[in-house]
């Protein structure tokens, strides 16, 4: 399953068809229950129900088996295990209730009022989507590109060169923090963020005091050696009491493999239990996130603003030719929410910054944003036009995106979304201030919104028709003025809508047999 | 009645004769040149592989442009993520058929690449191309990675005074332009010239600093060898790329030549605008780099069909 949704994200040739990846991600829990909620459709996003239902089954057998994030953790930890020089690598400790049930908390609250931007940074699935976009595809494209000459000149052209797109710097710190730090803790201790921090983890491990299969002690043959401890990456066995944490345990197995007298079996309920197996559970923490403080966030902000760079455009503007010194900065109202996003408002209540759309978009238009959507859209993507446009025939996001934060469209339905409107800035534009001509925004445009029309001297500049108009950010893209002061840019639809079809015009019959007009 | 008619006869002639500049010189009745001494050949009324073979025949064939060993770039228009239908980009038939010519003469090999304006993969593939010229047995190499790039000089730039060209063009013995004849919103056409933006890489430098001369400029670097321009479909608005199919006509031509300036001077005409209304061909013209004056050269004109 790891290496299965690794592959999804690192696609690089686009060879995986966009049906797909919802076969692969439909499993994964968070976005899952982000899904139904979109759209209220067990058969689209009932993944997590079929999951809650395997819980109950056989314990949290997702863990070890779905989550890529805990396949991840496991993968270090046998790699810590192999090199370590302890002869018991694991001991049994106590739960973290007050963390594990304050983050599950955390994360209920922040689905229930949409702030998917906390669901971000504490669902599992996310977590590695993020490490794997940000942080190993760069990786798989260096090394594409650099065995690519060695292929081609052999003959065999099934390799070709990929852009590099590495992130900026934040969301490449965030995401290496991130996983450094589980990493860690996956390195010394096994499955502690799954049982400490994770809230899937918490979920399930509460549904798994109800489940039927469960890895049971034979107290009789039991002889209290302690290496079923040693090994359990979840440190949950007691072998004290002869008692395994069922909350914590994530049915690895390990365990059973290694009891020398097989006193571990896992097994359905025994009618009769001797004694009670689970200590009582700490009640549920539903604490309240809206710990804003005001002024903290304000100070954050400002910082992640200036790390934008807007200072650096002002000290640019010094540096300017003369006839390019007037010009006015781009003003935008909203950013520009992916194509299937419906709405920015809900788009950000959704996403979880996920990245499989930033990872799986063929121009790499879509990035995270860092101050454009505010707090509330910390790394959540956006359409950046100064990166690349959105292509005209392409639905890929809406195809790949888990969480349907991004809806799917056709192709048909996209070229009529309305993402946002071109704005012309005619200060700005090289015809104005150069007398040269232009037109790189007109000749991008896939709807012919942005047209040319006569100005003067012979030239032509551009006029902007919004009806038409579809936000694609083609024309802000190709503009030759650097931004931010391009002269055409697309200011962001708050609430997505419905462009016109552009006027088709009647199709010129030529006459093959004339003259030539020369 | 013989003497009159001999005088009549005769006045006319000499009158019409004189006149006969006036209605393209005489050119206009096929005359001096003979095949492989023609400077442009236009074709129109057939397919487009069998117009090209005629248009060649005028030019002299295939043979008076590529040498055996040598390696030649053919460079299409393939910048829109279009299929041929949509004349946005060159008909891949005529690439593939040029392809198979240069093998034919004896060319070494074959390269094709464009630096495309939508994204490169989908342009390559669903303009029909890149299967087109593999089939063909090109060698297809992608323009969409700067590292490809590498800076030279334009020796009489007026504006631009260097660029970084495709790595394909500066190995290339031989060079063939093959454009699509379209309508372009900001230069009204896109032919030959306008057609070259694809084998540099910072197109943006052209835009800001004057469109115009820097597409006459580069030609001061290196001028194609030969210009096919692909009138088979033709864009006539919206172009670059066209918002449908209605945007495109059945103009059924093809125009080649060595002269760059007067191979787009034709095909404009052809596209119905003058030749001096398109900015970058008249400055071209003024820079001596071609000339727009198609009287004064020995023109092939063929009808088929």
């Amino acid at each position: 399953m790891l290496a299965m949704t690794f592959i999804l994200f690192v696609d690089i040739y686009e060879w995986f068809p966009e049906k797909w990846f919802d076969s692969v991600i439909y499993l994964q829990f968070v976005p899952s229950v982000l899904h139904f909620i979109a759209v209220f459709s067990l058969l689209t996003a009932g993944g997590f129900v079929a999951v809650l239902l395997l819980t109950l089954l056989t314990g949290r057998i997702y863990c070890s088996v779905i989550c890529p994030l805990g396949i991840l953790q496991d993968v270090v930890n046998r790699i810590s295990r192999w090199r370590s020089r302890k002869k018991r690598f694991f001991r049994f400790k106590k739960a973290h209730p007050v963390l594990r049930y304050l983050f599950l908390g955390i994360m209920v609250v922040a689905i229930i009022f949409g702030a998917g931007f906390i669901a971000t940074w504490l669902d599992p699935y996310s977590i590695a989507g993020r490490a794997f976009t940000y942080l190993f595809k760069p990786a798989v494209v260096w090394l594409n590109n650099t065995v690519t000459p060695v292929l081609n000149d052999a003959g065999l052209y099934s390799a070709s060169h990929k852009n590099l797109m590495h992130p900026s710097v934040l969301p490449f710190i965030l995401s290496f923090a991130v996983i450094v730090a589980i990493g860690y803790f996956a390195w010394k201790r096994g499955r502690l963020f799954c049982n400490t921090i994770c809230p899937v983890g918490t979920l399930l491990g509460e549904v798994s005091r109800f489940s039927l299969f469960k890895v049971r002690f034979n107290h009789t043959t039991c002889t209290r050696c302690g290496k079923c401890a040693a090994v359990c990456k979840s440190e949950c066995i007691d072998t004290k009491n002869k008692k395994v944490d069922y909350t914590r345990c994530v049915a690895c197995f390990n365990c059973l493999d290694v009891c020398p007298e097989s006193a571990l079996s896992f097994s359905p309920v025994k009618l009769k239990q001797p004694r009670k197996s689970t200590p009582e559970p700490a009640p549920g923490y539903a604490v309240s996130t809206h710990q804003h403080d005001k002024n903290r966030r304000k100070i954050l902000v400002t910082l992640l603003t200036l790390l934008a760079g807007k200072r650096i455009y002002a000290l640019k503007k010094n540096k300017m030719p003369d006839q390019q010194k007037n010009l006015l900065l781009s003003e935008k109202d909203h950013p520009v929410a992916p194509p299937g996003a419906k709405s920015i408002d809900l788009f950000n209540s959704i996403c979880t910054g996920c990245s499989l759309c930033v990872t799986a978009c063929p121009t790499g238009v879509l990035q995270p944003a860092l101050t454009e959507y505010g707090l509330r859209g910390f790394m959540q993507p956006h359409m950046d036009y100064i990166t690349n446009f959105c292509n005209f025939d392409c639905v890929k996001c809406g195809e790949v995106c888990p969480t349907g934060a991004i809806l799917p469209l056709t192709k048909e339905e996209k070229h009529l979304t309305q993402l946002g409107k071109a704005v012309f800035v005619e200060q700005n534009c090289v015809v104005y201030t150069d007398g040269t001509d232009c037109g790189a925004c007109s000749e991008h445009c896939p709807t012919k919104a942005v047209n040319m029309v006569p100005y003067k001297n012979g030239l032509l500049i551009p006029e902007v028709d919004d009806s038409i108009c579809i936000g694609c950010g083609a024309c802000e893209h190709a503009c030759p003025v650097e931004a931010p002061f391009k002269a055409i840019y697309v200011n962001g639809n708050a609430v997505h809508q419905l462009a016109e079809k552009p006027d088709f015009g009647e199709k010129k019959v030529i006459d093959d047999d004339a003259d030539f007009p020369f | 009645m013989k003497r009159r008619d001999f005088l009549v006869t005769g006045t006319v002639l000499g009158v019409g004769g004189t006149l006969l500049p006036n209605f393209g010189g005489l050119n206009a009745i096929g005359l001096p040149a003979n095949n492989g001494e023609y400077d442009l050949a236009a074709v129109r009324g057939g397919e487009v592989t069998a117009m090209y073979d005629k248009a060649m025949e005028a030019l002299g064939g295939i043979e008076s442009f590529v040498k055996t060993g040598q390696k030649v770039l053919v460079k299409p228009n393939i910048g829109w993520d279009a299929p041929p239908e949509r004349a946005a980009n060159t008909n891949p038939q005529l690439v593939a058929h040029i392809i198979k010519d240069c093998l034919r003469a004896g060319a070494s090999e074959v390269v094709v690449f464009d630096h495309t304006c939508d994204q490169g993969d989908r342009c390559y593939q669903n303009s029909g191309i890149e299967k087109a010229a593999r089939d063909a047995g090109a060698r297809v190499v992608t323009g969409s990675n700067e590292s490809f790039y590498q800076e030279v000089s334009v020796s009489g730039g007026k504006s631009l005074k260097t660029t970084k060209i495709h790595q394909e063009l500066a190995s290339a013995d031989v060079f063939i332009n093959v454009p699509i004849l379209k309508h372009h919103s900001s230069t009204i056409v896109t032919l030959s010239m306008k057609n070259l933006m694809g084998v540099v890489w910072d197109r943006r430098y052209y835009h800001a600093n004057d469109l115009s001369q820097c597409i006459a400029d580069f030609l001061t670097y290196r001028k194609p060898d030969l210009n096919i321009v692909d009138g088979y479909r033709m864009l006539t608005r919206n172009g670059p790329k066209g918002v449908s199919e209605d945007d495109v006509a059945d103009l059924k031509a093809l125009i080649a030549g060595k002269d760059i300036v007067a191979v787009d001077s034709a095909a404009t005409l052809m596209f119905g605008s003058k030749p001096n209304d398109i900015n970058h061909i008249r400055i071209a013209n003024e820079m001596g780099i071609g000339t727009t004056d198609l009287d004064n050269l020995a023109i092939k004109r063929i009808k088929m069909g």
